[in-house]
């Protein structure tokens, strides 16, 4: 049968399975969207290219499957970029089609060209651009089969709009030729067993858990392992969700604003196992003091991520997952009882968290963020999911919202994208329309993909945001405030932020305002029971900060507690 | 640790872009090319890139894991000093004076070139040869007017 490219494309996005694609149309990918046209799949029109990207993403992160963008050649491409970015960096799948014009023009400067294979090389896992529709199907099958596989991340198909609407004989495509998996490599079990033998022995072991458990869906093995052994668990921002927040042995998040007693515990402990971690500058501070007493173990797939910024004592290359199991497999077989004493270590943790909690102070009447979350923690039951903005917002979110499961906290940890929690909460309702989503997002950030209220209220899909209003670009404030004598150089928006509430409206979404701590709580309940998208505007303290905080190039053990004690606990 | 140079051959799938990420992840990490060469092998799908960089032992196990994770790059091995064989190849266009082509011959033989082309005015002289002999065969040369030079990559074995 012969068959056009745009036909031969959405036959083989069926055959992956692809159920929703993210997108906007445009001249380059006419013929794509007239076949979308008759298709079953779901098309989620966003208002701006780079909503799309990001709702694809939040899409992948909370389903674990590959995320798809269709935009158009040019400016459409370009404005993918920064969603791209943001996936590659927390090694998200997804897979991004962009148009582009006909193979005659390219190089010619015509209307809407962008060279986005040469833009998107070094923020994609991979990226082709099709040069015949002969290849089209087996590319795509490529594209998908690469960005799931190993370390995932997002890989961008080029489609010359004479490629899609030339015709050929249709084959489907086969299982794709092996490209990636002929990197992924068999666990050395004599190393990891090693690595076993010395975590079995440690009397102050500690486990840093990051993004690769999720990634690798290896959640349940962790926390077989660390409830074995009794060892207590880290994770860095991408790991949230790894292991259960609400488990005794949960230390909180690691790094610049990590847990007072997440950072002691790595800071003191003479084991550190690392699983899926890749040692962000955020998460290690100085990185010559960092888990210095300690033996240390590294975990990853990726083998370039392995003594990339830390050298460890014992590297083992290979899945979060099988490593586990493996892991877990020791621990069946150990003959011997568990000889080691470590109550003299949970109890030095346990002290730790007794005496120096997460806290901060009310004040008044006037919101603090901080209770903000909280109250969203307590009300949602700590079953919903979670997307962040980047700065306070992310950080408070971290900080007190518990994660009991994987998949449910999508925060842009690597690249750090204001902008990303609201398209990305479209993108996991999307995917499970039925579960409470909540962008927790500031004033500033919820600015930048505002036009994304249309996406949600003309597909129905009924995202609540919570912004965190205090006036400022918090986090940048904050540092203006500790490290630049408190001149806020362009981080006071308040008196030009627009009216969130009637914004809200003006999108045909609900707007709700708290201006005190006691509206709070009735605001929540009131969004909750809202079927549809809901802006919540907290007024909150202007200048509050996030605690504890690691200074930059300072070591982690090294915090300040609050805003009026200098950093050196 | 010790700051020198280290030569790598991939073995890469014959694709329009493949220099480009390659070239793209030495840049984007911050790692050097000294020198490079590439051509087609005894199969025309794939390339054989020669790159020379430069650093410690540390950044170089860096650079070939990094490079391993490209999806088009087919293998990366180093080559060890004194276990390949290692040519690079330069070109010289030397002008004459009108009197001393005999003078600019016989030296570029005893250095080990050959002239493949002379006119009246000036002789293109190749030589092939190792990267530490290089400069000293370019000294020897420098005698004379080089009025051009081209220099290639390494190719290694």
């Amino acid at each position: 049968m012969e068959l056009r490219g745009c036909e031969i494309l959405i036959k083989t996005l069926l055959q992956e399975g692809v159920d929703t694609i993210f997108g906007y149309p445009g001249g380059a990918v006419l013929d794509i969207y007239d076949e979308l046209y008759h298709s079953d799949i779901r098309h989620i029109l966003a208002r701006h290219e780079q909503g799309a990207a990001h709702a694809a993403d939040g899409y992948a992160r909370s389903s674990g499957k590959v995320g798809v963008c269709l935009v158009t050649s040019g400016p459409g491409a370009t404005n993918t970029v920064t969603g791209i970015a943001t996936a590659y960096m927390d090694s998200v799948p997804m897979v991004v089609l962009t148009g582009q014009v006909p193979t005659r023009f390219i190089g010619t400067d015509a209307f809407q060209e962008a060279d986005i294979t040469g833009i998107t090389r070094p923020c994609t896992k991979h990226n082709f651009l099709v040069r015949r529709v002969e290849d089209l199907a087996l590319t795509v099958r490529e594209a998908f089969h690469i960005a799931r596989t190993g370390r995932p991340g997002p890989v961008l198909v080029d489609l010359p709009k004479d490629i899609v609407q030339a015709s050929i004989e249709y084959v489907p495509a086969p299982d794709p030729a092996d490209t990636a998996d002929k990197r992924t490599v068999t666990i050395d079990e004599s190393q990891l067993r090693h690595a076993f033998e010395l975590i079995d022995k440690a009397e102050r072991p500690v486990i840093l858990a990051g993004g690769g458990i999720i990634m690798g869906n290896a959640a349940d093995d962790l926390h077989r392992f660390a409830s074995r052994l009794s060892i207590p668990v880290t994770s860095t921002l991408m790991g949230m969700g790894s292991f259960p927040g609400t488990n005794p042995l949960w230390l909180g998040m690691l790094g610049m604003h990590g847990t007072y007693y997440a950072n002691m515990a790595v800071s003191e402990c003479d084991l550190l196992l690392t699983i899926g971690v890749r040692f962000s500058d955020r998460v290690t501070g100085k990185i010559a003091s960092f888990a210095s007493k300690a033996k240390t173990i590294q975990i990853d797939i990726d083998a370039a991520s392995i003594n990339k910024v830390f050298s460890v004592d014992i590297p083992i290359v290979g899945d979060c997952k099988s490593a586990l199991q493996l892991l877990n497999r020791f621990v069946d077989e150990r003959t011997d009882t568990d000889s080691r004493n470590q109550s003299q270590w949970l109890d030095q943790v346990a002290e730790w968290k007794r005496d120096t909690p997460l806290k901060y102070s009310p004040n008044g009447g006037t919101i603090k963020p901080q209770n903000v979350i909280e109250t969203l923690y307590r009300l949602t039951e700590g079953d919903a999911i979670i997307t962040t903005e980047v700065g306070q917002n992310q950080m408070w979110a971290a900080q007190y919202y518990h994660f009991d499961k994987p998949n449910r906290f999508l925060t842009s940890g690597g690249l750090g994208t204001m902008g990303y929690g609201f398209p990305a909460a479209i993108g996991a309702q999307a995917a499970f329309p039925d579960k409470t989503v909540i962008d927790i997002a500031g004033d500033g950030s919820i600015q930048m993909n505002i036009q994304e209220l249309a996406t949600a209220v003309s597909h129905k899909l009924p995202v609540k945001i919570a912004i965190l209003n205090n006036g400022y670009l918090g986090m940048v404030r904050q540092w203006q405030e500790i490290f630049y004598g408190k001149r806020y150089a362009h981080t006071d928006i308040g008196e030009t932020s627009p009216d969130f509430v009637r914004l809200a409206e003006a999108y045909g979404a609900t707007g709700l305002r708290a201006m005190k701590t006691e509206d709070v709580e009735p605001t929540i309940r009131t969004a909750l029971e809202i079927p549809g998208p809901v802006i919540m505007d907290f007024v909150v303290e202007a200048e509050e900060g996030v605690f504890p905080m690691v200074l930059p190039g300072g070591s982690i053990s090294q915090m300040a507690l609050d805003n009026t004690e200098p950093a050196n606990k | 640790m010790e700051v020198r140079n280290h030569t790598l051959t991939l073995i890469v799938n014959n694709k329009p872009d493949v220099l480009a990420r390659i070239a793209g992840t030495f840049s984007g990490r911050g790692f050097n090319i000294e020198n490079i060469s590439a051509n087609i092998t005894l199969d025309p799908t794939v390339t054989k890139i020669t790159i020379v960089t430069r650093g410690d032992t540390a950044t170089v196990i860096k650079i070939k894991k990094q490079l391993k994770k490209l999806v088009d790059v087919i293998s990366v091995t180093q080559h060890e000093n004194g276990s390949s064989q290692q040519r690079e190849m330069i070109l010289f266009r030397i002008e004459t004076d009108g009197t001393n082509t005999r003078e600019i011959t016989e030296t570029a033989e005893k250095a080990g070139c050959s002239v493949i082309s002379s006119t009246s005015e000036d002789l293109v002289i190749e030589w092939t040869g190792t990267a530490e002999k290089a400069d000293d065969v370019i000294r020897q040369l420098s005698a004379f007017s080089i009025r051009d030079m081209s220099r290639s990559g390494i190719v290694a074995l």
